[in-house]
């Protein structure tokens, strides 16, 4: 049967969200239906990308930079929770370039004189994502500018932000990271009843996860959403001036009363 | 030819120009032995490796131990009622006619019109639309043209359309079953077998001239409705394998909607018996529907990337837009000094972008506008409203807009363009024509604000 319950105190203003409950196969053999959250979005912030240090007196001609690769959490926490294994696909000159990671950090560390595209695929948990999502990146080796002599101590570091969204998670995903930094959960009305969450075997046991005493972590690009949502609002604001500007001189043009203006009090004859 | 002399190259056959040289050339190579060429030529043309037609067999036919003589002799026909003798050649194989009736009368055949009694039509047939006298009417009329129900409608003395017609003749089944001895002993008969259902006819051809009378446009909406429809379903199916949910299916926007819902439903649903998500049956042409679909889409997946749905949804809203608007959108955005793709693309900075990108279409196409209405001539503008001393012609300007349209770049902030002039027009209108502060229009007016 399938039906929508809705949560046990509706006391938010907000559109609830249903759980939707597919229909139970009859076939024992076939897995058993997952509940998932509708309209429910489950995010999680990352940055990718790669750190090359040029390898100054040691290097050669095959291995001029040592570089790492890797994919770590937008504000360092710990994305094992969400992450089970990544995989970087390497250019086939390397050895072995298919190269997994079972457990955070996800990174890998290389030598190399060349500048390739590397292939990233996220594996999920079980309970989060039974497919794989790729990432794409391109091995930056060499800075812009010929800024004077190679440093050594100074990396080239290219990465990119983005966010994996789960568009209709699992309920059993959304109780186990509900409360966990490395992901954003909106909130659920008060009320709603989740299930125990059932913590995920992780390989876990050395370390930790997060990446926010990374060695290299001074390094890590700055990603201010602020600054963007403040070109973007900015520009946005000239737009629609131009378009009230141009509506009103169609309308003049048409033979039309000027239409009401909010924002100004202009007075023109 | 001569040309070819001039310059001393070698002449060449070519079939299509050189009709005479070719024709000797083609002589030797003449296989037909017995028949023309041109007939020949129908067969194919030169001999195929493996003769596909036995070339003498074309010529002798004739078998010659018969004597045929062809004799006009009169005939008559069983399918016809009267009498009447008519005269044709006849083949006379020595000295016997044919015998048998007219080779065509076996094609007169007719349907088995029910035809009731005064009492069958008292019983079962008395309808409030339908008087007894159109009734017999109508059943004659089928009869007389074999249920052809356009010509019977077309015949009918009051109108009615096709459908009802049908209907009404169809009743007749209710006859045959009354005078069935059992039920079982008619179930076989056409006429009961299938009823007829004058709504569901109604509607479907209803449906039929939607479709037929769609337009190209429509038609290819329709098809990229259903190429989206059929993905999304793919990938459903893909990723889908343990369960099956419910969709919500969409409200129909008005009955053009309804029917290709109706027609797309038909078509689609045979192959899969998972409800149509909301995107088929979303009218075509609104970028809001191409937002919409995408979005479900979108939900469709289990995992995706910001930056994949910022793409998807941006392709979405540009969808109606040429090559060269959409590189404009992304001259507008490098002007206002916003990154084409967002650098830190989280849900908000994505969401803002799209609107600013919808933004920056709206305006494009405002300018648009206003550019054609300017070109739109200068007797419309000389008869303004707003009585303007001094106004010079426009005729000046005419030379101007003769000109190919060339769009106008947007200028933001005024740091690309060296030689705007800032008096004369608002930003954003490069200037055109030279610049003169005696125009006193009205539309200068409000932008000079």
């Amino acid at each position: 049967m399938e039906g929508e319950i809705e949560p046990v105190d509706c006391a938010s203003a907000s559109k609830p969200p249903r759980i939707e409950i597919p229909k139970v196969p009859d076939d024992s053999e076939k897995p058993i239906a997952i509940k998932r959250l509708k309209d429910v979005e489950i995010c999680v912030p990352i940055v990718y990308g790669t750190m090359a240090f040029h390898l100054g007196r040691k290097a050669s001609e095959s291995q001029s930079h040592r570089w790492t690769v890797y994919v770590r959490g937008a504000t360092n926490e710990d994305i094992g929770v969400v992450i089970k294994r990544v995989v970087f696909q390497l250019h086939p000159s390397f050895n072995n370039p298919t190269r997994v990671v079972e457990s955070p950090p996800f990174e890998l560390q290389e030598c190399g004189w060349g500048e390739f595209e590397i292939a990233i695929s996220l594996f999920f948990h079980s309970d989060v994502c039974d497919k794989p999502l790729d990432l794409y990146h391109h091995l930056k080796l060499y800075p812009e500018a010929e800024s004077g002599p190679k440093s050594t101590k100074k990396p080239v570091v290219m990465e990119s932000y983005n966010e994996i969204v789960f568009p209709e998670p699992a309920e059993g995903f959304f109780a186990r990271v509900l409360n966990h930094p490395a992901v954003v959960v909106p909130r659920l009305p008060a009320g709603f009843v989740l299930p125990t969450p059932v913590p995920i075997d992780s390989v876990h046991g050395k370390g930790r996860g997060d990446t926010k005493n990374h060695p290299l972590s001074h390094w890590f690009m700055n990603f201010s959403e602020a600054d963007e949502l403040l070109k973007i609002a900015s520009a946005r604001q000239q737009v629609q001036a131009h378009i009230i500007k141009l509506r009103r001189e169609l309308n003049m043009m048409n033979g039309l009363p000027p239409p009401p203006n909010p924002a100004s009090g202009h007075d023109y004859a | 030819m001569d040309a070819k002399d001039i310059l001393g190259i070698p002449k060449t056959q070519l079939p299509t120009t050189q009709e005479k040289k070719s024709r000797p050339q083609k002589e030797p190579q003449r296989k037909p032995d017995g028949i023309s060429r041109e007939v020949y030529a129908l067969t194919g043309g030169l001999a195929p490796l493996m003769p596909s037609i036995d070339v003498s067999q074309l010529k002798k036919r004739p078998p010659s131990d018969e004597k045929i003589t062809w004799q006009w002799l009169p005939f008559t026909n069983s399918a016809r009622k009267d009498n009447l003798q008519l005269y044709h050649w006849v083949r006379v194989v020595n000295g016997v006619p044919p015998t048998g009736d007219y080779s065509f009368a076996k094609y007169n055949k007719s349907v088995d019109v029910v035809k009731y009694t005064d009492e069958e039509y008292e019983k079962y047939l008395t309808d409030p639309m339908w008087t007894k006298e159109e009734t017999d009417q109508l059943f004659e009329l089928c009869e007389r043209f074999d249920l052809r129900f356009i010509v019977i409608a077309d015949r009918f003395p009051s109108s009615r359309t096709v459908e009802e017609l049908k209907d009404r003749y169809y009743v007749s089944r209710a006859i045959l079953i009354a005078r069935a001895p059992s039920p079982t002993d008619v179930s076989g008969h056409p006429l009961v077998k299938d009823p007829y259902n004058v709504s569901q006819e109604v509607e479907r051809k209803r449906a039929l001239s939607m479709v037929l009378s769609q337009t190209k446009h429509q038609e290819r909406k329709d098809a990229e409705v259903l190429a989206e429809a059929k993905r999304i379903t793919d990938s459903r199916m893909a990723s889908r394998a343990a369960e099956e949910p419910e969709m919500p299916v969409a409200s129909h926007v008005g009955s053009e909607s309804a029917d290709r819902a109706v027609v797309l439903g038909d078509t689609v649903s045979p192959s899969s018996n998972i409800q149509l998500p909301s995107a088929t049956v979303v009218p075509s042409t609104s970028i809001i529907a191409d937002s919409a679909s995408t979005l479900a889409s979108l939900r469709m997946l289990r995992v995706y990337l910001r930056t994949y749905a910022l793409e998807q949804m941006v392709q979405a809203a540009s969808s109606s837009a040429g090559l060269r608007t959409i590189k404009r959108v992304e001259q507008a955005l490098q002007e206002l000094g916003v990154n084409l793709k967002p650098k830190v693309p989280t849900k908000a900075v994505c969401a803002e972008h799209l609107e600013l990108r919808k933004e920056i279409l709206t305006l494009l196409n405002l300018q648009k506008q206003l550019q054609y209405k300017e070109a739109e001539g200068s007797s419309y503008r000389d008869g303004s409203y707003i009585d303007m001393p001094g106004t010079p012609k426009r005729s000046q300007r005419a030379g101007d807009q003769d000109r190919t349209f060339v769009p106008e770049s947007i200028n933001f902030g005024g740091e690309r363009v060296g030689k705007r002039d800032q008096k004369r027009k608002g930003p954003g209108r490069l200037s055109e024509a030279p610049s003169s502060p005696a125009h006193k229009r009205p539309r200068k007016k409000a932008s000079d604000l």
